[in-house]
C-alpha cells in the first residue's frame, strides 16, 4: 500500500504500525482529529490507541453527493464509531467485515485502507482472534 | 413576565410547489395567519423570520406593505422557526408591541442535504471520504440505541406507518396516502437500519404565527392559545451530534434534555400533563429517542408504546398528529413552526380527521437540528 497517498496529511502517524493522530487538550481531554487554526493552541499531538470497541455502525447504501470523492462505480461501504478506551470515540470507515458481522462492543483494530486508485484513508476492522 | 398568546396561524402546504419561491410561500402563510387572527398587516408591531435556503424574510415587506415595522431576520438552522417564535414572544412579553409575527419558510433541492466541511469547521477529508452525511448520523444514533434498549426494526416501521396514516387527514401534509408496515420495512435501505420510508425528505413550505398580548386578545375576542413556555438550547459537553468526527467518551448530554427540562419548568407542568406532542421525527428513530429525551417515557419503553398504539391520535399521548416530518417533509426554516401550528390547531379543536379527542389542554412541540440544538414550546388552552 506504500504507493497510495494519504487522503490528508497528519491524519495518522507515519510509522511501521501507524495510528490515528489526535490531540490532548490542556484539560487532559483527548480529541480527534488534531485541531486546526487557533483551536490548535496548547494542544499536544496524541497518538491514539490502535484498538478499541465498536460503539455504533451503519452502511452507506446510496452514493453521496459532493464533496464525496469515492471511486466509480459506487460501492456501499461501512462506517461506524470505535471507542478507544480512555481516549475518545472516533468516526471511521469499517473494512474487512459485512454489515451482519458487526456487534456492539466487538473488538476493532486500526488499519490504513485503500480509498481509491491513488489514495488511502484510515479504517478499523474487526480484530483478528 | 406577561403571558403571550397565539391568535393566528397560517401554513402554506408542505411538499413541492414548482413556480412559487420559498419566500412567496412565506407571504402566503402570513396572509392566512392574519386572516385567521382577523388583523391587518398594519396591526403587526414587529416581525421575526427566516429560512435556511430560501433567502431573507424581511424582504417580505415588499409584498406585505411598507409599514416601517422592525423585521428581524433569523438564521438559526433547524431552530430558525423556533428562534423566531421565541424572539416574537419576548418582544410581546417585554411590551415592545402588542402584536408580533413569527414566520419560517424554505425551499430545498431534492435529495439528501450535502453539507460542505468548511462551513462546519471540519477538515476536507471528512466530506471526501463519505462520512459527512446527516442520514448516517441518524442511523448511527438509533443503531446504538436499538442495541442498548432492545428497540426492533418493526417499531421503527410502526412510527412511519403512523406518520403516513396521520398525514392522510392533514391538508398541509405532503404524503397523504397510507403506507403499510411491510412496504416500509422492505423499502430500499438508506443507512441501516433506516429504510427509505423511515426518512423524511427535504421539502418546501411555510408557516406564520401571529402572537398577541393578553390585552389584545381580550380586545379582539380572539380564539387564542397561551404560549406557556419556549426554550431553545444548544448542546452540552459530551453530546452525540450530526457531523462529529469524534465523540467524547463521557457522552450522554443532550440539548433536547436541556430544552425539555427548561420548558417544563417555565410552564410549571410535567410530561404527564401533556395531551398531544409533536416531536422531531427526521426519521423513525428520532421520534423514538425523542419520546424518552423529552421525558415522556423511559428508554426502551417505546417498544411497548408503539405496539399498544399509545402514540396514535386516539392514544394516551398522541405524537405527530399531522404526520410530522415523515409525512410533511422538512423545509428547515418552517419545520419547527409547523409543529406549533399543528398544536394550535389541536388546542382549538380544529383538527378534523386527526383531532385528538377529549379537548386537549396542553400541547408540546420539539424541534432538533444541527449542530446540536433543540427548541421546545408548550402551548396551553
Amino acid at each position: 500500500m506504500a504507493q497510495l497517498e494519504p487522503i490528508a496529511a497528519n491524519l495518522w502517524t507515519d510509522e511501521a504500525e501507524p495510528a490515528l493522530l489526535g490531540g490532548r487538550l490542556p484539560s487532559g481531554k483527548i480529541v480527534f482529529p488534531f485541531p486546526s487554526g487557533d483551536a490548535a493552541e496548547g494542544v499536544e499531538p496524541w497518538r491514539l490507541s490502535r484498538t478499541g470497541t465498536l460503539w455504533s455502525w451503519t452502511r452507506q447504501d446510496f452514493q453521496p453527493k459532493e464533496p464525496f470523492e469515492g471511486p466509480e462505480p459506487f460501492q456501499p461501504y461501512l462506517i461506524g464509531y470505535v471507542e478507544l478506551p480512555g481516549e475518545v470515540i472516533v468516526e471511521t470507515r469499517i473494512v474487512d467485515a459485512k454489515l451482519e458481522d458487526l456487534k456492539l462492543g466487538m473488538p476493532m483494530e486500526f488499519v490504513v485502507a485503500p480509498f481509491d486508485a491513488t489514495r488511502a484513508t484510515y479504517a478499523f476492522r474487526p480484530e483478528k482472534a | 413576565m406577561e403571558d403571550v398568546y397565539i391568535i393566528g396561524a397560517g401554513i402554506h402546504p408542505f411538499g413541492r410547489t414548482d413556480g412559487r419561491s420559498g419566500r412567496d410561500q412565506g407571504v402566503f402563510a402570513v396572509r392566512q395567519a392574519m386572516a385567521d387572527a382577523a388583523i391587518e398587516w398594519t396591526d403587526v408591531g414587529c416581525a421575526y423570520g427566516g429560512s435556511a435556503a430560501a433567502g431573507s424574510a424581511d424582504i417580505m415587506v415588499n409584498e406585505l406593505g411598507l409599514t416601517g415595522l422592525p423585521f428581524i431576520n433569523v438564521s438559526n438552522g433547524c431552530a430558525t422557526g423556533g428562534s423566531a417564535l421565541a424572539s416574537a414572544r419576548n418582544a410581546v412579553a417585554a411590551g415592545e408591541c402588542d402584536i408580533a409575527m413569527a414566520v419560517g419558510f424554505d425551499k430545498h433541492p431534492r435529495g439528501a442535504f450535502n453539507a460542505k466541511p468548511r462551513d462546519y469547521g471540519l477538515p476536507e477529508w471528512y466530506g471526501q471520504t463519505g462520512m459527512m452525511l446527516t442520514t448516517q448520523f441518524f442511523a448511527l444514533k438509533i443503531q446504538r440505541y436499538m442495541q442498548l434498549y432492545g428497540i426492533t426494526r418493526e417499531t421503527l416501521g410502526r412510527v412511519a406507518e403512523k406518520a403516513f396514516r396521520n398525514g392522510v387527514h392533514a391538508d398541509h401534509a405532503w404524503r397523504r396516502s397510507p403506507v403499510d408496515l411491510e412496504t416500509i420495512l422492505n423499502s430500499p435501505m438508506v443507512n441501516d437500519p433506516l429504510t427509505k420510508y423511515m426518512f423524511c425528505a427535504p421539502a418546501e413550505g411555510a408557516v406564520a404565527l401571529i402572537l398577541a398580548s393578553g390585552k389584545k386578545v381580550r380586545e379582539l375576542g380572539a380564539d387564542a392559545v397561551k404560549i406557556a413556555s419556549v426554550a431553545v438550547r444548544t448542546r452540552p459537553p459530551g453530546s452525540f451530534e450530526v457531523f462529529a468526527p469524534s465523540v467524547d467518551i463521557d457522552n450522554g448530554g443532550k440539548p433536547t434534555i436541556l430544552a425539555s427540562k427548561a420548558a417544563f419548568e417555565l410552564a410549571g407542568i410535567g410530561p404527564e400533563d401533556i395531551s398531544v406532542a409533536q416531536l422531531q421525527d427526521t426519521e423513525s428513530g428520532a421520534e423514538i429517542m425523542h419520546m424518552a429525551e423529552n421525558g415522556f417515557c423511559k428508554d426502551g419503553d417505546q417498544e411497548q408504546w408503539l405496539r399498544e398504539g399509545r402514540t396514535e391520535v386516539t392514544g394516551k399521548l398522541p405524537v405527530n398528529t399531522d404526520g410530522g416530518c415523515l409525512a410533511c417533509g422538512e423545509p428547515i426554516g418552517a419545520s419547527g413552526l409547523r409543529q406549533v401550528y399543528e398544536n394550535t390547531v389541536q388546542l382549538r379543536g380544529r383538527g378534523g380527521g386527526r383531532q385528538v379527542p377529549g379537548g386537549p389542554k396542553a400541547a408540546y412541540s420539539h424541534v432538533y437540528g444541527a449542530p446540536g440544538l433543540s427548541g421546545v414550546c408548550i402551548l396551553e388552552r
